[in-house]
């Protein structure tokens, strides 16, 4: 922790312009395995993120165990899961979007200008430290919304849930001063479960259906 | 005793799930329903003392969901064990475990005082009801535990963002830098405006999602319609009266912090919206359950708005809860009768519904003309203290299209549900074994006749109870 603050802030605006990057990726990319990579890498650098956020008067074991936990679930337990799920769902799957890949990466780069826009109106508790940080959430936010809704495939849409949650992740940051580490412990095991048991969906969708593809899912509309 | 009422429920549901017999196990829905129901009963007649430093206490909002949840839970879990042992060939070990698991994390939600538990607890409820949706382990019922899961997964996630967001409003240098409700609520004017209102939005949007608003709505048709009616009976009469409180409990704060206008417009704004939607789709609906699920959006519609009008119709949204809630039970219930009865839910293939099962036709005909709010039962007077607080408050555009919803709703539902009830039953399927027993036409029955007396008589203790919790929640 012996950064000096401007050190940090050249590392933390490397990481939030690596975040938006993978944010664009996944919206461009086709293949599965990449897109989880990617994600994979994402948590990473939150989970990094979190170590250069920490306020500096934190008891140690919570300045290490967030970053740890994140990086853990984000960045190993999450990604070998959706792994296996593609696994059992056979070789190389690659997506058919409802949005194609360009007009998705368009709308993401409105959502981005607009992340922008709109942060500059909120008033931050300390601006010099999290400058880019309320745009890169909400960017990121943004980006896993498109994603859940413009895929098809189920791990697409897991993927795009983890990227939304990435978003919602980056906001918390903001508060790692404020929060006790309890609430922030509870929303990442929380996360652990939602995915969990959507994977549990998974399969079964891809035993009922012989593939993990939502758009059979289509029996049921008025 | 408040720590009781969340975590014995859960416990229950654990010796359930370790429990090896099928036949035997709902009764353990039973005794965690019992054990949930004495806890009221013994938060009535004293009232409890916060536990866990606080972040657990009971307020009157909190009262009337439990109150209401738990008289449909105890009336479900009887329902459940003439249900369940009907449904022998399904193993009901995750269903009667999940059941338990949702109750309890329910309680938490009417209990929490800090945003964070608050949204654990939401998050909890959606995480132990989907599977459930899934009990009957076929490709529909799988998709409509998909959608539900991944929506409200999202919608959670969008609270969550709202509640960081919360937090931000307060972590100034003179904010109160915490999530417990009664600090926010005391710090009142000294919260950051911009985030109190990005924080409404995004609470508002998420947990509306979960309390199935329009057009936030879509993943409840599916999930209701796949549900079995005691599961369906458990999410929209219980379930959705959780989200409703949180949404309350936003609200609060949102006025406390002097955005009060901005927030009721978007609450009377998005009631009528739901309404609307309601009332649209249920025109020529032929499926009964997912009429009844758009039955539930109009009602968290009317919710929203009572307490978006505020004064007498905030009171009218509080009674219209427990109405809903134990109405959603009676109708639930019946049409899950019917629909095993006839092999189908559709109106085409489902009439005379009163002559081959008395009591649940005359149920499902009595809950359609309680839930439009036909008197003597007690929605009747809950619907007309909405109308009247907004005559009274001067909306007369918005009483207007109110009761124009509510009419039109009376007419499309009334259209669908005489056709099942009435006529002949010659010409339908029968799957034998199926009519009206003890087990499943009795717990309707009870509800129905709660409502009835509701209407012929509040108590007053009631009265005030809902007087106490719109003004919490609304201001006097």
């Amino acid at each position: 922790m012996h950064l000096t603050p401007t050190t940090a802030s050249r590392w933390a605006d490397l990481a939030f312009i690596l975040v938006v990057v993978i944010d664009f990726y996944c919206l461009g990319s086709a293949r599965l395995n990449a897109a989880i990579r990617a994600v994979a890498a994402q948590g990473v650098l939150l989970s990094g993120l979190a170590i250069l956020f920490a306020e500096p008067d934190q008891p140690i074991g919570h300045v290490i165990a967030l970053p740890l936990i994140a990086l853990l679930v984000k960045g190993v337990a999450i990604p070998r899961l959706l792994f296996r799920a593609m696994r059992e769902a056979g070789p190389r799957q690659e997506d058919r979007p409802v949005v194609g890949f360009v007009p998705s990466l368009l709308l993401g780069a409105i959502g981005v200008a607009l992340a922008f826009a709109f942060a500059r109106s909120l008033p931050l508790p300390s601006p010099e430290r999290h400058g880019s940080l309320v745009p890169t959430a909400l960017a990121t936010a943004w980006t896993g919304l498109l994603l859940v809704i413009s895929r098809t495939k189920a791990s697409t849409q897991v993927l795009g849930f983890l990227v939304f949650e990435n978003g919602v992740f980056l906001i918390g940051l903001l508060l790692s001063g404020v929060m006790p580490l309890m609430v922030e412990a509870g929303l990442l095991l929380d996360l652990v479960a939602a995915v969990f048991v959507m994977g549990i969906v998974m399969f079964h969708i891809n035993r009922e259906f012989s593939s993990i593809d939502t758009e059979k899912l289509t029996a049921l509309k008025d | 005793m408040l720590l009781f009422a969340v975590l014995v429920p859960p416990l229950i549901g654990a010796l359930a799930f370790a429990y090896p017999g099928n036949v035997r196990r709902p009764l353990f829905l039973v005794v965690g329903a019992l054990a949930h129901a004495a806890a009221l009963v013994s938060f009535w007649v004293r009232e409890p003392a916060p536990a866990l430093d606080g972040l657990l206490a009971l307020d009157p909002l909190g009262k009337v969901t439990l109150s209401t949840t738990s008289a449909l839970f105890l009336a479900c879990a009887v329902y459940a064990q003439g249900y369940l042992r009907r449904r022998d060939e399904r193993d009901n070990r995750v269903f009667v475990s999940g059941l338990l698991v949702l109750l309890g994390a329910m309680t938490a939600v009417a209990l929490a005082q800090h945003f964070g538990l608050l949204w654990v607890a939401i998050e909890l409820t959606t995480l132990a009801s989907a599977p459930l949706i899934y009990f009957n382990h076929n490709a529909r019922s799988l998709e409509a535990a998909w959608k539900y899961l991944l929506i409200c997964s999202v919608g959670i996630g969008l609270a969550l963002l709202g509640t960081f967001l919360l937090a931000l409003s307060g972590s100034g240098p003179d904010g109160p830098r915490s999530l417990f409700l009664p600090d926010l609520l005391a710090a009142g004017p000294s919260l950051s405006k911009p985030w109190v209102r990005a924080a409404f939005v995004f609470l508002l949007v998420g947990y509306g999602t979960k309390m199935g608003l329009a057009p936030l709505h879509t993943w409840k048709p599916d999930a209701y319609g796949e549900a079995p009616g005691l599961l369906g009976a458990l999410l929209s009469g219980g379930l959705t009266n959780f989200a409703f409180l949180s949404i309350a409990r936003t609200f609060q704060v949102c006025r406390a912090a002097g955005e009060d206008l901005f927030a009721r417009q978007t609450l009377i704004g998005l009631g009528l919206v739901s309404m609307a939607v309601a009332a649209v789709f249920m025109i020529g609906q032929r499926d009964l359950k997912r009429m009844l699920a758009y039955s539930s959006v109009e009602q968290m519609g009317v919710l929203v708005l009572g307490i978006g009008l505020g004064g007498v119709a905030a009171k009218g949204a509080m009674f219209q809860s427990m109405n809903n809630g134990l109405v959603k039970g009676v109708l639930f219930l019946a049409v899950g009768n019917i629909h095993r009865t006839f092999g189908s839910r559709l109106s085409g293939e489902v009439h005379g519904a009163m002559r081959r099962l008395p009591i649940s036709g005359a149920l499902f005909l009595a809950g359609f003309l309680a839930i439009t709010g036909s008197p003597p039962f007690s929605p009747f007077y809950s619907e007309l203290a909405i109308a009247s607080g907004a005559l009274s408050s001067g909306h007369w555009w918005v009483a207007g299209l109110y009761l124009l919803f509510l009419l039109v709703i009376f007419v499309a539902m009334g259209a669908t549900v005489l056709a099942v009830v009435q006529g002949d039953p010659e010409g339908t399927v029968e799957v034998p074994g199926t009519r009206d027993s003890l087990l499943t036409a009795a717990p309707p029955l009870v509800l129905l006749l709660v409502v009835l007396a509701l209407g012929l008589y509040l108590p007053a203790s009631l009265d005030d109870l809902f007087a106490r919790a719109a003004t919490l929640v609304s201001g006097s």
